[in-house]
């Protein structure tokens, strides 16, 4: 295409051109290489899920939405939109997989218990029973690429988190994994890209999709599949409060407007750019006060809570320390808990697999 | 002889819903309603730091996940004894962010979720195919209709705007805290909300509330049709005080039975399981509704418990709490349609009633702006007790939603919710009798059995969100079948 290189689309995405909309930026590109044969289609399922990521991309900033859905790609079936219900929409899923070369969009974590049946989406012609767990696996077998947007399609989220009050558990009460998991155990080897986020921002899913669109290919990722565009910084190195924690001025109580660390604040592990991404057009969470949670972790939310406790349980170093000597002390306490963290996590299964 | 109708999945609501009818003589002569997914959020939050639950609940759905925050913080609240402390401010930003969501939910739900049943799409997928039906707004405001479909979708996305000057984001909103609120109050937030909150004002005054209208003209049996059970609930809210669930809230609490108004009392609430997968004999109040599954219970055919009133089935939703609290604007708006009171027992009451409840929010929350006080104190510092319990009571966009929270040892040992479209899509009880949406289906007409768009008429007239009324699962279920085919 000859509009934009991928070398200048992967510095847009990873900007900090924080008022202007990237997928207004993006959309003249994406209608430039949309095909003359058509747009190409997709379909949008949901498994345990709870409709936040598809929430949030309605969110995305003018033009996008009514735009991409008209002039970028044809959207065959969504859960929330399609005006179909019934066999009626299980047909407009089946034949837009028998056409193939469809984009397939998953939204919630796989629930594996009981042979699927904790997540059952419709029923065939002939009345027999279709698990979300069979549906994936039939259109993610046949489609170009997948997104797994949301942490729970893309890790396993708060579904997968463990239960009962039980640190060995995993997978939930209803065995979910994510869809690069069950993609794996079922030998499917269609591209998958994990958008992950509780929610995601609308940027992170629309740009990792006009990625693939323009051109043709998986964007730069990480070892978790998350393209490094978007999730290739830790919040805490950007942070908008970083002079307070360098300073050694830390909030007390959740309106004080300082570093939020004694509060809670995982954004020493958490690889999000919201330092430079307004959420909504307005704020993000730690703009309104809200210690990061981590939500795009791979180990959230079991490895975020409690999450409103100081994480690692580490002591605060004396204040009256410089202040450099502050932000060393503990940011290297931090590293050291984040690796007796991830060893516990492997020990507990909660990593097999995930790890390229 | 009767035919069975499945329709599965229902689409346009939030969460997995399936519903089965029996039509005969081109009626409805019997209903059932299942949800087909199932995750589990109670028991993930067993064992956790109270604190985690505001955070939890938000994603039981992300539709209306600031009511679920809510309804935890005030349990927490309850739990922690801060209830009476809540600075002024923080209880006003409270309001707002959950005011904020209403307005997004109650438009998304019409333009987004409910239209198409009213409205011939454009042929643009997915938007196509629809239900074949009789479909009878004139040309000229079906095209009027897709023109403001994506209107709306800007002024829910202004809503999320809004929530977010005072929640940081939205899912996942930050700013609704046990002891208040962690957002700060300053002139700037003020104002940037007014005017959002007036570009809002006048969508839901001159574009929302006149195509309700408009369509409950064309639509006028749909005033007669989907009555249910005529019997109310509502938690009332939006606080105004720091009195707790009794105290003054922007709607009262109450009831309405059997024709009769009357005061809410929480013990009246309890939770039947005779025709849901679990053992009899369990605790019904909510506090101690530890389930426990039985896989091949032959009297049952749902995961859903089902809550009674004082024994009785009653329906909630904003058109519960604007009935219980006698909205002149919605008498009004049925006396303006030629209406009686009692058309409100009907799929257009609902829809009536939720765009008269959005107004209401919007016009309140302009009120509620000016009330606050800038760089006035929001939040007081709390702790987690070791041993406490906590009710949180409020209605959600949907209707009367509440959580009960058990601590021990400073964790969650029991967290129990009864949200709304668990009692709207509850089962029969232990007395047989049936929910308020299956009643709701029961005499509904249905012309084509092969296009049964009245039975999706009726069905999102009450807003479902499945997500939010399955959510407790135990791991050892085995599922043996969700349905009879």
């Amino acid at each position: 295409m000859k509009g934009l290189s991928r070398r200048d689309f992967l510095k847009i995405c990873a900007g900090s051109a924080a008022a202007v909309s990237l997928s207004e930026m993006l959309l003249p590109h994406l209608l430039e290489a949309a095909p003359a044969s058509g747009n190409p289609p997709a379909l949008w399922i949901q498994g345990a899920s709870c409709s936040g990521c598809s929430v949030s991309l309605l969110n995305s900033e003018q033009p996008a939405i009514a735009k991409i859905l008209t002039d970028v790609i044809s959207l065959k079936f969504h859960p929330n939109i399609s005006g179909a219900s019934g066999y009626l929409a299980t047909k407009v899923i089946d034949d837009t997989a028998a056409a193939g070369g469809f984009f397939l969009v998953v939204e919630g974590a796989v629930p594996t218990g009981a042979n699927g049946m904790y997540c059952t989406v419709g029923v065939t012609e002939s009345g027999q029973t279709i698990t979300f767990m069979d549906r994936v696996a039939d259109l993610g077998s046949k489609a170009a690429a997948v997104l797994a947007v949301g942490t729970c399609a893309a890790f396993g989220g708060i579904p997968a988190a463990t239960y009962g009050g039980n640190p060995t558990t995993h997978g939930g009460p209803t065995g979910c994994i994510s869809v690069l998991d069950f993609f794996k155990s079922k030998g499917i080897t269609t591209p998958v890209i994990n958008v992950p986020g509780c929610p995601p921002h609308p940027d992170w899913m629309i740009g990792s999709l006009a990625h693939f669109l323009l051109y043709k290919k998986l964007p730069p990722m990480d070892q978790y599949h998350r393209p490094t565009m978007f999730y290739g910084n830790i919040l805490h190195d950007n942070c908008q409060r970083r002079q307070y924690f360098d300073n050694g001025k830390f909030a007390k109580v959740l309106s004080d407007p300082y570093c939020l660390l004694e509060l809670g604040c995982k954004g020493p592990f958490a690889a999000c750019d919201s330092y430079k991404r307004q959420w909504n057009g307005e704020s993000s969470c730690i703009l309104a006060n809200g210690p990061c949670y981590a939500c795009t972790d791979m180990n959230f939310p079991d490895g975020s809570s409690p999450i409103y406790q100081r994480y690692p349980d580490v002591k605060l170093p004396n204040i009256d320390a410089s202040a450099d000597a502050v932000g060393v002390t503990l940011g290297a306490a931090v590293v050291v808990g984040m690796a007796a963290h991830l060893v516990g996590n492997a020990v507990n299964g909660r990593l097999g697999g995930k790890e390229e | 002889m009767a035919t069975k109708v499945v329709v599965d999945p229902v689409t346009r609501l939030e969460g997995h819903l399936s519903i089965e009818c029996q039509v005969d003589g081109g009626k409805v002569i019997d209903a059932q309603s299942t949800g087909t997914l199932f995750r589990g959020l109670e028991l993930i939050l067993q064992g956790h730091d109270p604190r985690d639950a505001q955070d939890y609940v938000q994603r039981i759905c992300s539709v209306c996940p600031v009511t679920h925050g809510t309804a935890a913080t005030f349990a927490l609240d309850d739990a922690f004894g801060l209830t009476g402390q809540i600075p002024d401010n923080g209880r006003i930003v409270r309001n707002l962010i959950l005011g904020a969501n209403y307005l997004h939910s109650h438009i998304l739900h019409f333009y987004h979720l409910a239209a198409l049943d009213y409205v011939t799409a454009p042929n643009l997928p997915p938007l196509v195919p629809q239900y074949a039906g009789d479909y009878r707004l004139p040309a000229a405001v079906n095209a009027a209709a897709v023109q403001h479909y994506l209107t709306a979708l800007e002024m829910r996305k202004m809503a999320h705007s809004l929530l977010a000057i005072w929640g940081g984001r939205i899912p996942g909103q930050r700013g609704i805290v046990p002891g208040g609120s962690s957002a700060n109050v300053d002139t700037e937030k003020i104002v940037q909300s007014k005017f959002f909150l007036d570009t809002l004002t006048d969508f839901i005054k001159g574009t929302y509330i006149p195509d309700v209208l408009a369509v409950a003209k064309v639509y006028s049996d749909w005033a007669s049709i989907g009555v249910g059970c005529k019997n109310f609930m509502s938690y009332g809210g939006f606080p105004q005080d720091n009195g707790g669930w009794n105290g003054k809230r922007m709607y009262a609490n109450g009831i309405y039975i059997e024709g009769q108004a009357g005061a809410f009392d929480p013990k009246q609430i309890t939770e039947d399981v005779k025709h849901s997968w679990y053992e009899d004999g369990i605790p019904k109040d909510p506090y101690h509704s530890v389930i426990t599954p039985e896989a091949d219970k032959a009297s049952a055919y749902t995961w859903l418990k089902a809550p009674r009133y004082d024994g009785k089935v009653v329906e909630v939703g904003p058109l519960a709490k604007l009935f219980i609290n006698q909205d002149a604007t919605l008498l009004g708006a049925l006396t303006s349609l030629g209406l009686k009171t009692e058309n409100a027992f009907s799929v257009m009451g609902r829809h009536a009633a939720r765009a008269v409840d959005c107004l209401n929010v919007a016009t309140a929350m302009a009120d509620w702006l000016m009330q606050l006080v800038p760089g006035g104190p929001t939040c007081v510092p709390n702790e987690v007790p070791k041993n406490a319990e906590g009710m949180g009571l409020n209605d959600a966009e949907r209707g009367a939603l509440g959580h009960w929270i058990v601590i021990e040892n400073w964790k969650i040992k029991i967290y129990n919710a009864i949200v709304p479209t668990t009692w709207n899509a509850s089962p029969r009880d232990d007395n047989d009798q049936p929910g308020p949406i299956e009643q709701a289906l029961i005499g509904t007409p249905v012309a084509d059995v092969n296009n049964p768009i009245e039975l999706v008429r009726v069905v999102r007239s009450f807003d479902p969100c499945l997500a939010c009324a399955i959510h407790l699962i135990t791991p050892d279920r085995k599922v043996r079948k969700f349905r009879v085919y």
